[in-house]
């Protein structure tokens, strides 16, 4: 099982210099939001890969949490973007 | 014997949800324009989550903790779409897309119809072009 640790750790950790990349470079806030939503998932994956190495159910209620602050985060940003350039 | 199999199971279950959440990293710096990136980032939304829950289901090797995992999962498959949907729509009124990339467009029309009723109502002409990155 340690060598399926070092892989999975390997692997969020390349996803995630990915996103920071897209993060950072994202032209407009809509793909930032989405580099920021696929981070989120990427930590509430090692949570749970955290929790399946040590065998508890500690971080659950964050993996809960993760998914809903993505949801209104997301939401509550894409509904009050506007079109500055055309305006 | 079937601890060894539930091991081998699971593993594989969290090396390829960790593999899911490499594919949106590389489609979110990959692809081309907003909706595309869109389409990576839910890769892991859905069935990347899936498999590392379960993976943690297995090996935890207890039936309580499953209704949480469902409930952690279905709330994910529940607002997953939602902002999906929200962000996809913004990007398309604030033109943040590629019109070549798109196969099929079907809210061209519904928002060519409601520019025109408003130029009937209100007489005034609005130029707006689109925001290519």
């Amino acid at each position: 099982m340690t060598i399926v640790l070092w892989i999975c750790g390997i692997t969020l950790s390349i996803a995630s210099c990915l996103t920071l990349v897209r993060l950072a470079k994202g032209p407009s806030i809509l793909e930032r939001v989405i580099a920021m939503d696929v981070l989120l998932l990427i930590i509430s994956g090692a949570l749970c890969i955290e929790m399946t190495m040590n065998k508890h159910t500690d971080n659950l209620i964050f993996v809960l949490l993760a998914c809903l602050v993505g949801f209104v985060g997301s939401v509550t940003v894409s509904r009050f973007v506007t079109d500055r350039r055309n305006a | 014997m079937l601890d060894t199999i539930l091991d081998i199971v699971a593993g594989t279950f969290m090396i390829i949800g960790s593999l899911l959440s490499l594919a949106a990293g590389i489609g979110m710096l990959r692809f081309p324009d907003l909706l595309s990136r869109l389409h990576a980032a839910t890769k892991p939304q859905v069935l990347g989550l899936f498999l590392l829950l379960a993976a943690l289901g297995i090996e935890l090797r207890s039936w309580a903790v499953v209704p949480i995992l469902v409930m952690a999962w279905g709330l994910q498959l529940l607002t997953a779409p939602v902002s999906a949907h929200m962000v996809g729509r913004a990007g398309y009124r604030t033109r943040h897309l590629k019109r070549e990339t798109l196969i099929v467009d079907e809210l061209a029309a519904v928002v060519a119809a409601a520019e025109a009723r408003e130029e009937r109502e209100h007489g005034k002409k609005q130029h707006r072009t689109d925001f290519i990155d």
